[in-house]
């Protein structure tokens, strides 16, 4: 599904990620744990497309293709989604405007014929309604007034409208009380699937509770520096990261 | 007589008003005397204050004929290059090349032609220029020597009209100058939506320097929507003024889609305590397009808010110019004013001058006002791209949400979706 190759990544001349690898199979969930700085939001936002990032070497592969060359709307309209950690308000972009501008785009790119009316906003509707998304919320500009917990919701519900193929979630638990962590990871359990891949970025282990992960894969100085089952989380849970910033200096 | 009028453009005015004087319509004495006045100082040019930014003199330095009243076949053409509002329910009134064309009767309306009204004297005529302070403004003064037509529309007391009413501005294939005024009496209580609109099909560079005036009575309501679409080559001088009396609200938003130069003047007075106005307006600009809206707002009576939001986008080398004034008078206590101009730069080329001012002589007010001028946000782009949206498909979303703000505030429905049509229009030709 995904396969990164020695990933070296820049900003502003500061190198956060240092030849990193790491392989994503279809189907698989996986999480990506690490200090604050340790390079993971960087990680997202390379693979989303963000041009802000210079890749200094490496390749990020997605079913064997080399996004790198990509914009991010192609990326997208090839699967890739990021939920972000700190979704943007949009004055004056209203919700549903935003939602069907980005289903037809995706659908655009593909080659594919525009939704009607009527099938959006049936969609629209019932992925709301999984994630107790308001009425109310969706006629808004788009997370505009919205709670922290809110503006994640919409975040999960954008990913079910686009069916994304592979998934990243950055810091999505942050700034979640205990309900709103509860709708959002049903919301992301109820999109598992055997054709879909997720990154899950995280600093605490209480989200993989909920999102239980095949593989965890710990990062830190921009390399992927440990990588096992869902044990490796409540292991680190347990102990820090301590080892493992010790581990680089060494 | 001592006159400033050197440069071609001016003296080319000089002998159009010298040439017509004897032909155009009514109030020979005031022409003269408001030609002196212009002929004093000249066209203004950068070292006039008001006029930095929009050096007149030089823009119109090659000023046409004054256009004669239009042929049928003129009419015809002109009526091709009408689009803005053409199927909204509406009662239009037809002006073409600055002359009354086809009018429109609306039980509780008065409308008459401007040249009509002017030969026969008639008494409604002692408003025009009631508002003393636009006196002093050169452009309203070469309006008031050689305007020849127009429109003179009285909306009886308590007269309410759901439908609006259209005033369409056309311009024939000639490139002509023209000066048309328009007289606008609101009487008490009465209510009334105005759409102005002027066109023109791209490649008319016709020369206008148009004039309305609103008197604005008690407890009246009156919206006005101003488009300006003459077309690339066009120069479009137009000055708005507005007297308003007590408890009355007036709103007015001007929206620029393209002309080669604009200016927009209005000045704006609240006499009567309590009313409310909206001055707002909006501006497309690309390739070497100027736009500039400049207004004062004197605050004479207590009790009274203003609100005023300009949004300009400036792609290419584009310039937009916003000169805004706020005058609170000492006896205007408990005033509310709120002025703010912000400006979208797509590209490095481009310019905005932003220049809001308060003069403020009264002491217990609340006034304030602000000016931004910037880039696309470069992160909620990457938001929407991260989602699907081509890039310029992005920008376009964005830029329709920073101009819909001024757009959403058009209380008409229908007027507002056209005007959100035309912007998307307007985007699309960005790509």
């Amino acid at each position: 599904m995904l396969e990164i190759k020695n990933l070296v990544v820049s900003i502003e001349d500061k190198q956060i990620i240092n030849g990193l690898n790491l392989k994503v199979a279809k189907g698989e969930v996986a999480a990506i744990m690490g200090p604050n700085g340790s390079g993971k939001s960087t990680l997202s936002y390379v693979i989303a497309g963000n041009e802000d990032y210079e890749v200094l070497d490496g390749e990020i592969l997605l079913n064997g293709e080399n996004i790198l060359e990509m914009e991010a709307s192609e990326r997208a309209a090839a699967g890739v989604f990021l939920a972000f950690q700190y979704p943007l308000e949009i004055p004056g972009v209203g919700t549903m405007t935003f939602l069907k501008a980005a289903m037809n785009a995706q659908r655009k790119t593909r080659g594919e014929p525009e939704l009607s009316t009527p099938d959006f906003i049936k969609q629209v509707n019932a992925a709301a309604e999984k994630l107790e998304i308001s009425k109310e919320m969706m006629k808004r500009a788009l997370n505009v007034g919205f709670s922290g917990g809110e503006k994640k919701r919409m975040e999960i519900l954008q990913m079910a409208l686009l069916q994304p193929s592979f998934c990243i979630l950055d810091e999505t638990d942050s700034g979640l009380d205990i309900d709103a962590l509860r709708i959002v990871s049903e919301g992301v359990n109820a999109l598992r699937s055997l054709d879909r891949s997720f990154l899950i970025i995280t600093h605490y282990q209480r989200l993989l509770n909920h999102i239980v992960p095949d593989t965890v894969h710990v990062m830190s100085n921009g390399r992927i520096v440990k990588t096992g089952g869902k044990e490796l989380a409540l292991e680190l849970e347990a102990n820090g990261y301590a080892d493992y910033r010790s581990a680089e200096l060494a | 007589m001592t006159t400033a009028l050197k440069s071609a453009g001016e003296q080319k005015l000089a002998e159009h008003f010298n040439n017509s004087k004897a032909n155009l319509p009514g109030l020979t004495e005031m022409r003269q005397s408001a030609f002196d006045k212009f002929a004093a100082k000249g066209l203004p040019n950068k070292r006039v204050e008001e006029f930095k930014y929009t050096d007149v003199r030089s823009f119109w330095s090659e000023v046409g004929a004054m256009a004669p009243i239009p042929q049928a076949s003129d009419v015809k053409a002109a009526e091709e290059g009408a689009h803005f509002f053409s199927k909204l329910n509406a009662d239009c009134i037809t002006l073409v090349d600055g002359h009354f064309s086809t009018g429109c009767s609306v039980a509780g309306v008065q409308v008459l032609a401007m040249a009509d009204a002017l030969q026969s004297k008639n008494p409604i005529l002692k408003e025009l220029g009631s508002l003393v302070k636009v006196n002093d403004n050169p452009l309203y003064q070469l309006n008031s020597a050689l305007m020849a037509d127009g429109v003179v529309i009285r909306v009886g007391k308590g007269v309410k009209l759901d439908k609006p009413l259209h005033l369409r501005f056309l311009n024939s294939s000639k490139a002509l100058a023209s000066a048309s005024r328009v007289l606008v009496l609101v009487e008490q209580g009465a209510e009334i939506t105005i759409l102005e609109t002027h066109e023109s099909r791209n490649g008319i560079a016709a020369q206008l320097n148009d004039v309305a005036e609103f008197i604005i009575a008690n407890d009246a309501r009156v919206q006005h929507v101003r488009v300006n679409a003459e077309g690339q080559d066009a120069l479009a001088f137009s000055t708005l003024t507005a007297r308003i009396g007590a408890h009355a609200y007036f709103s007015t938003v001007n929206n620029v889609f393209g002309s080669k130069v604009a200016r927009h003047q209005v000045y704006l007075a609240f006499e009567g305590e309590k009313s409310s106005a909206v001055v707002n307006g909006t501006a497309l600009l690309t390739g070497s397009e100027h736009s500039d809206s400049t207004l004062v707002v004197d605050h004479i009576a207590p009790g009274c808010d203003s609100r005023e939001l300009f949004k300009t986008v400036i792609d290419d080398e584009a310039v937009g110019v916003f000169q805004g004034r706020i005058n609170v008078d000492p006896e205007a206590q408990k005033t509310d004013g709120k002025m703010m101009s912000a400006c979208l730069l797509l590209s490095d080329n481009g310019a905005m001058y932003n220049k809001p001012e308060l003069e403020i002589f009264a002491d217990d007010v609340q006034c304030g006002h602000g000016a931004t001028c910037g880039a696309l946000d470069e992160e909620l782009l990457f938001y929407l791209e991260s989602r699907g949206l081509p890039r310029v498909e992005a920008e376009s979303l964005l830029i329709q949400a920073f101009v819909g703000e001024v757009i959403e505030m058009v209380e008409n429905e229908d007027v507002k979706d056209e005007l959100i049509a035309h912007l998307s229009n307007w985007l699309m030709t960005r790509r």
